[in-house]
């Protein structure tokens, strides 16, 4: 018998994957790309709770909403990518340690 | 809501935005389809007269109203801080000018992203609905994005554009995971209709987590502490007349945005905002004055003076009253006023080696080039607070709203963190006046010194000249909120 599935299991999931997003970029010291992918997990965790509280309320705002952060999501990965080429052809490394050049 | 879009005339209210969105495109066209060699220097002088015009629009016409099914609002406020955006985008480009080779400003997509950017902050500062802020937050910082990493041959400019990117796109995440948390415990997205949905019964607190997200992710955006680490490193990475833009309009655009947002969407519930606006802006203002003191480069020490200056901002809207939002709005145009003028400083400092940006390399400029080492001691004396200058009206205005707010203990750390902050100010003029002269100064261009020349004079004789006018905008502005 499974239990039925409401709006909190929904909301368990987006707020788990948002952590593991948040964390995904301070806890990692290898590869920049790997915080591009935990700023997409922010964004998809982001974007099942908008369709989840949209069932939920019957209410189709939260699921226009979820449609305007996936566009802006694409446009700001494919930023991210093009920033991260010419950070790369300047220092021939996308290493978090390397992103050190000014500090203090 | 009024009947959208029957005839031309309902978009009346949207004409500043307009006139920018069409104008970029036409821009991009203009600098692609140029075949002469100085195309950008044409759509860099096109863009500033799109980005007057625009803020006359802003102020000539009196349409005020709700667009866009409620998406859209201009009012009082709006209007207040669009002109200020305009201007501080307007002059950032002017300041450009005489540096831009240098500085690898010199394409004409310079512009045309600066315009693009500036349409950003225009939607942020109008948004009347969650969607429309973060479509508006999203377009201004994309365009930031790329604006810091647009000298791609510079390892700092391209890692600043790097660390913006990364913090930016983690500050929108956060701001969106409050506004779905908002949207999923009130059931709307429009500002005014959160409010109504919030004064119906106790907040719950899935709408608390919405609003401690939805703050954080607009403190990331005025670079208010503990979300301030990108501030310094973009602020120093990044070419000179593209910091001057960062450290102006888009902080007067976010700071419009928090205001709008706490007061619009979020005012039943002003105990629990006022709590975390009185943090923040009380380590905004303590870290700023203490971590400024051992910076070397002056850029970084603007960051955090600029971080400073966000604290006491926030001074007057902890204050969450009318003469508060009042002084938050005098407080941004001085601040403008005061930006301005200092990178039109900075970027008058050549010497034989290039342009200066260490403070040891400032030694005797009051020698060599008094005219820029003036108008720097008075910009500084006035960031400082110091009377009679601009700098002192804007934070005697914001602490008298925490005074009368009751906010005593906030009203004086911020004096005393203002006290703090004398010395890293003051330490500045020294080098100027009382070192010896190492290099000698090149001329600066006649333009530079021109604007250097209006920031001074505004500040200095701002009980005289501008100080009332100003004042009786902002009321105006401000009386729009409430």
């Amino acid at each position: 018998m499974i239990p039925d599935i409401g709006l909190g299991h929904f909301l368990t999931v987006a707020a788990i994957l948002f952590t593991l997003g948040v964390f995904g970029i301070f806890l990692n010291r290898k590869n920049v790309i790997i915080i591009l992918m935990s700023v997409e997990l922010i964004l998809l965790a982001v974007n099942i709770n908008f369709v989840a509280f949209s069932a939920h309320l019957q209410d189709m705002a939260g699921q226009v909403f979820a449609l305007m952060i996936l566009t802006v999501a694409a446009a700001e990965a494919a930023i991210g990518l093009a920033i991260l080429v010419v950070f790369y052809r300047n220092r021939g490394s996308i290493a978090v340690d390397d992103v050190n050049v000014m500090k203090g | 809501m009024n009947s959208d879009l029957t005839s031309y005339l309902d978009l009346a209210p949207a004409i500043p935005e307009l006139m920018l969105a069409i104008g970029a495109i036409v821009l991009l066209m203009v600098g692609v389809f140029t075949s002469s060699k100085n195309a950008n220097q044409i759509v860099l002088g096109i863009a500033m007269s799109l980005l007057a015009l625009a803020a006359i629009a802003a102020v000539a016409l009196p349409a005020d109203g709700v667009l866009f099914n409620g998406a859209f609002v201009q009012d009082a406020f709006a209007r207040f801080m669009k002109v200020l955006v305009l201007i501080g985008s307007a002059f950032a480009l002017a300041i450009s000018v005489y540096s831009a080779d240098e500085h690898r400003l010199n394409k004409f997509e310079y512009p045309v992203l600066v315009i693009l950017a500036t349409l950003g902050m225009l939607m942020m500062i109008s948004a009347n609905d969650l969607i429309s802020l973060y479509v508006g937050l999203e377009l201004q910082s994309l365009s930031l994005y790329v604006i810091a990493a647009f000298k791609r041959d510079s390892s700092k400019a391209t890692e600043a554009g790097l660390k913006y990117f990364v913090l930016g796109a983690l500050s929108s995440g956060m701001l969106l995971y409050g506004a779905s948390m908002v949207y999923g415990f009130t059931g709307h997205t429009q500002l005014d209709e959160i409010a109504r949905a919030i004064s119906l019964g106790e907040p719950s607190l899935g709408l608390i987590v919405g609003l401690v997200f939805v703050m954080a992710g607009l403190a990331f955006k005025v670079s208010a502490v503990p979300f301030h680490m990108w501030t310094p490193d973009v602020y120093q990475g990044v070419p000179t007349p593209v910091t001057a833009f960062f450290a102006s309009a888009p902080k007067v655009a976010a700071m419009a945005l928090f205001v709008r947002v706490v007061f619009d969407a979020f005012e039943p519930i002003s105990k629990d905002w006022q709590q975390i606006v009185i943090f923040v802006s009380i380590a905004s203002m303590v870290l700023a004055a203490f971590a400024a003191i051992g910076q070397k480069n002056i850029k970084r020490l603007i960051a955090y003076s600029s971080i400073g200056h966000v604290g006491f901002a926030l001074v007057g809207l902890s204050a969450g009253s009318q003469i508060g939002v009042e002084g938050v709005a005098v407080y941004m145009a001085i601040y403008l006023t005061m930006t301005l003028g200092l990178f039109a400083c900075i970027l008058a400092l050549k010497n034989d080696e290039g342009y200066v940006e260490n403070i040891d390399d400032l030694a005797g400029l009051a020698q060599s080039r008094p005219f820029v080492a003036a108008g720097m001691a008075i910009i500084m004396f006035s960031l400082i607070g110091l009377p009679p200058l601009a700098g002192f009206f804007a934070k005697w205005q914001v602490f008298l709203a925490a005074i009368e707010a009751q906010l005593f203990v906030l009203a004086v750390i911020g004096v005393l963190a203002s006290a703090v902050s004398a010395f890293y100010y003051l330490r500045v003029i020294k080098v100027m006046y009382f070192d010896e002269v190492v290099h000698q100064f090149e001329e600066s261009a006649l333009a530079l010194r021109l604007i250097i020349a209006i920031s001074g004079f505004l500040i200095v004789t701002y009980y005289f000249t501008l100080g009332v006018p100003l004042t009786q905008w902002a009321q105006t502005a401000a009386g729009s909120l409430f």
